[in-house]
């Protein structure tokens, strides 16, 4: 199952750090996002882009977790050089991830 | 129950202006905010009024307030905006003007000033940065700006002064509807409970439309009506600082537990200790509730003192970037961009280019997440290949060579490369340094019409 199935995203950029959440469409769905999409996860899936530490958040009481991802912006949104500057899509590629 | 209802008439610099314009005049609104100030963007401003000491507003200010000033004539909904960037004074000076042409009386328009502390640099060269934890004076450009963050201190006693227009520099965003909340409700500004919930109140409306079915939609999983027509947010407050999030009938977009989610968590690193000037907000308990169609209940945040220190921005030259894009097609589109990839590398070698960094894209194939990533979701052949290439270089003359090799394939290139284009951006970076609360002296004027 790709996680778009059971949950949503949105990316957002402070410096060189990109922020995903990853919310489940239905609560009883939100232990099986915690159980699987681990930071570990992440920084597997994303080896190519982030090349700091990514720390999860939790928060419970609306289904969804919260990842910060550092050194994942080539430099941050003004000297990067990729297209996307601020990584705006790469909630895209998170959800497109099989669990 | 009483509320104060506060609406977000951009969520940047740039943003559609009939949206807000349908909120003054069909919303009700006590307040609207119009946040329009990026990162980046205060230290542009700096840069435009250092050339011409008349400049560093908004660039799109004339053209809102024309329309802004129309719209609170019959509808008197206060105004409060990040849009004055480096120069809220000449702002100000300039509505009144506006104003005053229009035949509007009784009309205070309030500015803040305060947040610029780029007289006082010197001072700061010593303290560290904190995105590389090195020393400010270890970077390698001109400096030009410094801007700190400031809270509602200023947009609160603007209000006290019965401003009807609030025009500020670099407030921090949330700040802009906290200010409201604080001087309606009275609230203490120890009462960090409540700061923490109008700082979420904020913080869901500094990108308005993005509360609102922006930014949100996919076809097929999250769809969205009439996004050409979207409608911004309002925000119902009461006093105990709970909400409803809304928009009004008859406009796009929608207004679900799912937006107000996406938005609550949109840029924020650890919910627990969201920083800002005023709070140090916690969402990490949130609760969001559907109880009409586009209306959903809002409660729960909390809040703890500010660290006292104000973010502080501080903008230098970092180096140019040049590009280049060309494109290739038919079913050996990507060969032949690969061919004139490897023309490129050797070109920047024999002409000598020095660049910080460079990168080489295949539009269509690997340009947004590399190639691990890209290959995972989808292999094919693709019809089409638009090359692109970047690089970070010291000076204008260097950057002028990427894009220029790249338009030289179109005659030494292989066979068929269309559409080549370039370009060379001036990068101004920004470093952030934390600067003791008591070093900014804020100070509120007030112009009458």
């Amino acid at each position: 199952m790709k996680l778009k199935e059971i949950a949503h995203s949105r990316t957002g950029d402070k410096g060189n750090i990109s922020i995903i959440s990853l919310i489940a469409y239905k609560q009883e769905d939100y232990a099986l996002l915690k159980e699987k999409v681990t930071p570990e996860k992440l920084k597997d899936y994303f080896h190519d882009i982030v090349h700091g530490k990514i720390t999860r958040y939790e928060i419970e009481s609306i289904g969804a977790l919260n990842f910060v991802m550092e050194d994942a912006l080539g430099g941050g949104v003004t000297r990067s050089l990729a297209i996307d500057m601020h990584g705006k899509t790469l909630g895209s590629a998170l959800l497109e991830m099989e669990i | 129950m009483k509320t104060i209802r506060i609406g977000s008439g951009a969520g940047y610099g740039g943003d559609r202006i009939e949206p807000a314009i349908d909120l003054i005049q069909r919303g009700n609104l006590d307040y609207i905010i119009f946040e329009c100030l990026a990162e980046r963007t205060i230290s542009l401003a700096q840069k435009n009024k250092q050339k011409d000491p008349q400049l560093g507003y908004n660039d799109l200010f004339e053209y809102r307030f024309d329309k802004i000033l129309d719209a609170i004539k019959d509808h008197p909904v206060k105004v409060i905006t990040n849009m004055g960037a480096a120069n809220p004074k000449t702002a100000a000076y300039k509505c009144q003007s506006m104003a005053q042409e229009k035949g509007i009386k009784n009309l205070k328009i309030a500015y803040v000033e305060g947040d610029d502390i780029t007289d006082k640099l010197s001072e700061y060269m010593d303290y560290q940065v904190m995105e590389t934890g090195e020393p400010l004076n270890h970077i390698d450009g001109e400096i030009l700006s410094a801007n700190g963050y400031i809270g509602i201190k200023g947009i609160v006693e603007a209000l006290q002064n019965q401003a009807d227009i609030v025009i500020t520099g670099r407030v921090a965003d949330p700040s802009l509807a906290l200010g409201p909340l604080v001087y309606e409700w009275n609230w203490s500004m120890d009462d960090y409970d409540k700061l923490g919930k109008g700082t979420w109140i904020g913080h869901l409306l500094e990108c308005a439309g993005q509360v609102t079915g922006g930014y949100f939609a996919d076809p097929g999983y999250k769809d969205v009506p009439e996004l050409w027509n979207l409608g911004f947010p309002i925000i119902e407050v009461d006093e105990n600082g709970d909400g409803v999030v809304t928009k009004l009938e008859h406009t796009g977009g929608i207004v679900t537990e799912q937006t107000v989610k996406e938005q609550t968590l949109y840029e924020i690193q650890d919910p627990t200790k969201y920083f800002t000037p005023d709070v140090i907000a916690d969402f990490s308990h949130v609760q969001v509730q559907q109880i009409g169609k586009d209306r959903v209940k809002i409660s729960g945040a909390t809040g703890h003192a500010p660290n006292g220190y104000y973010k502080t921005s501080v903008g230098y030259h970092d180096c140019y970037i040049g590009e280049g894009q060309i494109s290739y097609g038919g079913l050996n589109a990507l060969s032949k961009a690969q061919l004139a990839k490897e023309i490129l590398e050797h070109r920047f070698e024999m002409i000598g280019l020095k660049y910080e960094e460079i990168r080489y894209d295949m539009i269509g194939m690997n340009a947004l997440y590399h190639d691990d990533i890209s290959t995972q979701m989808n292999q094919y052949t693709p019809v089409e290949v638009r090359l692109r290439v970047a690089a970070r270089v010291k000076n204008i003359a260097q950057a002028q060579m990427i894009g220029n090799e790249v338009e030289a394939l179109y005659t030494n290139g292989p066979s068929g490369g269309g559409g080549a284009v370039k370009n060379i951006k001036d990068i101004i970076s920004i470093a952030s340094i934390l600067v003791p609360v008591n070093h900014f002296h804020i100070t509120v004027h007030v112009l009458e019409v």
